[in-house]
């Protein structure tokens, strides 16, 4: 107990010393959480829509302007011309075209019927599926809106519409950053855990230290839990300054579940985190290694955890891999716990596997570790 | 007792799948206690890969070793608690200060500071006034004793010291042997190694060892007396061009470049004073200024042995 108590006084002394560390530890984490929610946002806005109409009607004045006074939407172009409208799609100036075509009021009155073209581009999926969805949606509900004042004019055609209305529960805004907030939390416990970790113990190798240390009596057991209680506890800290700082007074989070059960799941987390940490500082001899190494990892992790895309929607091979990676869990975790407010009941399947995850990552580790060679 | 003995030690890396290299060729010697023992050799001759071995920190491929008669593989966890050791790197906590470092690896033995004091004292005065200063910050010879002063204080029994000197001013190198000195007469057992040949007249023993062989192990009066040969130093003007018109003679067996000498060793049939070699030579037009007949140094016994052994194989 005395020789892990000096070890751990060492760890930090040199912790504290280290600029670079301190600076990581506190600004990184305020840093990121307060740029990359605003970044990763997914809700799609000013998407610009070039007009072409070739009608020149007060039905389709109405359209057009229903479209521009909903907010995502940005008229950047309204000509009769498709010609020359169509450079604008080429030079990246419109995301959407909408054409009017010639006689749109007459025939639709006429005829009750009429056809719309939307052009859209889709280098960006998200964007062309999102804002064809809205137009779309606008559209639909300018053909009821002229419905409805049709059919109130010729009262004997009873036509009875289904009206959908939903509610948003959890995040009833769908505010974007409630849902990211809580994952680019994860990234960073995640990034402090298993990078420095790795790092700092590589450093030993490297430096030759661990030579020093390795003739001593300090056992392999007590070297170890040195280096991983201190991770652990700043791991704990950047994750506070994170919840109870950024998120709450930023963002306006504030957690419906218990804290008590996050900061449970999160104490076995880290401890499955630096479990991998260990781990790739047992496979590397310098520190470049083991940033390759962890960098190499970390991009797995975070792709495949349903941080940025849901995991439900990935491939079946893929699910796998999302499904043994301790990220995805935690993610969940938190944002069930926050969003949600779920109980205990509800992740102790989580807690299960990230604790299988702590005792596996650990013990390859610990395995690995071996003491007395090279 | 004696306070290491090596048993047919070997030693290999595997380099690929096929080749490895040999660091240590079925070595054997044995240290006594409270003697000042050296190994004496050039970069790669497996000095370092030995005294891994013995403390604790490689595994020999086979044979056995024991370090205050306790065995390295078995006993490993006694003998780290007996033995101090100094790497040829420098391997202490850059980032804490000189008495950070030095309270630390007491506390990690178990022991204070103040209770070992006595054994560094005279070393640890001089580091003294930067006891505040970071270890990464301190000079060459600083740190030296540094790692000196942290290797002894927790009153190992056995020190083993792996190039201690490499790298460090004469000055300091002097200095450091004398406190070797001062630490064999308080009964350490040292175990050095050193690839310079000068020292090795400064240990009490010495281990001549090469690409993981021993040559010879004597004290260093007893490798120099056991000298079979006469060794003569020349001396000309142009010095390279006289070490290719030696080396050509037919009557001389070997000649190296030592300094503003060259050593040379002749056939036996050979008997002519200096005097008479000089003329016989400069007859030949070789330009010697001096023939002198010298006492032979531990480095001319080092590049005899090698020779043999190299002829040997």
């Amino acid at each position: 107990m005395r020789t892990l108590r000096f070890l751990l006084q060492k760890e930090f002394r040199q912790i504290f010393r280290n600029t670079t560390i301190l600076r990581m530890i506190i600004a990184v984490p305020i840093i990121q959480l307060l740029i990359l929610p605003l970044a990763a946002d997914f809700e799609i806005k000013n998407i610009n829509v070039a007009v072409v109409d070739q009608d020149n009607s007060s039905f389709s004045k109405k359209l057009i302007e229903k479209i521009s006074a909903s907010n995502y939407f940005h008229i950047t172009s309204w000509s009769s011309s498709f010609e020359k409208t169509y450079p604008l799609f080429e030079n990246d100036k419109a995301d959407l075209i909408l054409e009017i075509p010639a006689h749109f009021e007459r025939d639709l009155v006429r005829e009750n019927h009429q056809q719309l073209f939307m052009a859209v581009n889709a280098i960006n999926g998200t964007k062309a599926l999102v804002g064809s969805s809205y137009l779309t949606g606008i559209i639909r509900d300018f053909n009821g809106d002229l419905r409805m004042q049709y059919v109130q004019q010729t009262a004997n055609a009873q036509i009875v519409p289904i009206e959908i209305s939903s509610v948003n529960w959890y995040n009833p805004l769908m505010n974007y950053r409630f849902f990211m907030v809580p994952g680019i939390l994860v990234v960073l416990v995640t990034m402090v855990g298993s990078y420095m970790c790795a790092l700092n113990i590589v450093k030993e190798k490297e430096v030759g230290t661990i030579e020093q240390i390795n003739v001593t009596p300090i056992k392999k057991h007590q070297f170890i839990l040195g280096k991983l209680i201190p991770f652990w506890l700043i791991g704990n800290f950047v994750f506070s300054v994170g919840l109870w700082v950024i998120a709450r007074f930023v963002y306006g989070i504030i957690p419906l579940g218990s804290i008590g059960l996050l900061y449970a799941f999160l104490a076995v987390y880290l401890v499955a985190l630096l479990g991998i940490g260990l781990l790739v500082s047992t496979y590397s001899s310098t520190q470049q290694q083991a940033m390759s190494l962890a960098f190499f990892l970390m991009m797995i992790f975070m792709l495949m955890s349903g941080l940025f895309t849901p995991v439900d929607s990935m491939p079946e091979w893929a699910k796998w891999i999302a499904r043994a990676n301790p990220v995805t869990y935690f993610i969940e975790v938190v944002r069930m716990v926050i969003l949600k407010g779920s109980g205990f009941k509800d992740i102790s399947k989580h807690f299960l596997v990230m604790a299988g995850f702590a005792v596996f990552f650990n013990s390859w580790a610990v395995i690995n570790y071996r003491k007395r060679s090279g | 007792m004696a306070a290491v003995t090596v048993d047919h030690l070997i030693k290999k890396y595997r380099q690929d799948k096929k080749t490895s290299i040999t660091a240590l060729n079925n070595i054997s010697f044995s240290v006594k206690e409270g003697e000042i023992f050296g190994l004496i050799g050039p970069d790669g001759a497996g000095k370092t890969s030995l005294f891994r071995i013995l403390t604790t920190l490689l595994l020999a491929d086979s044979g056995s070793a024991t370090v205050c008669g306790l065995d390295v593989v078995k006993d490993f966890r006694q003998i780290r608690k007996q033995v101090g050791y100094m790497p040829g790197r420098f391997s202490l906590y850059q980032d804490l200060t000189v008495e950070e470092n030095l309270r630390f690896f007491a506390t990690v033995f178990d022991t204070t500071i103040e209770e070992n004091y006595h054994l560094i004292k005279d070393i640890y005065v001089q580091i003294e006034p930067f006891k505040n200063r970071r270890a990464g910050k301190l000079s060459g010879g600083m740190k030296q004793k540094l790692a000196l002063c942290c290797a002894l204080i927790h009153k190992p029994t056995i020190l083993f010291l792996d190039e201690p000197t490499t790298g460090v001013d004469t000055v300091s190198r002097k200095e450091f042997w004398e406190m070797l000195k001062r630490l064999k007469d308080q009964g350490i057992t040292i175990l050095v190694s050193t690839p310079y040949m000068d020292e090795a007249t400064l240990c009490e023993r010495i281990a001549l060892i090469q690409t993981g062989n021993i040559l010879s192990i004597n004290t260093p009066e007893g490798i120099i007396s056991n000298y079979p040969e006469i060794l003569l130093a020349v001396k000309g003007d142009d010095m390279s061009h006289l070490l290719k018109s030696l080396r050509s003679l037919p009557e001389v067996k070997s000649c190296n470049a030592f300094g503003e000498y060259h050593h040379i060793t002749l056939k036996k049939d050979l008997k002519l004073s200096e005097t008479d070699l000089q003329k016989k030579w400069n007859d030949q037009s070789l330009q010697i200024k001096e023939v002198i007949s010298i006492r032979p140094t531990v480095e001319d016994c080092f590049i005899r042995l090698m020779m043999e052994t190299s002829k040997a194989s």
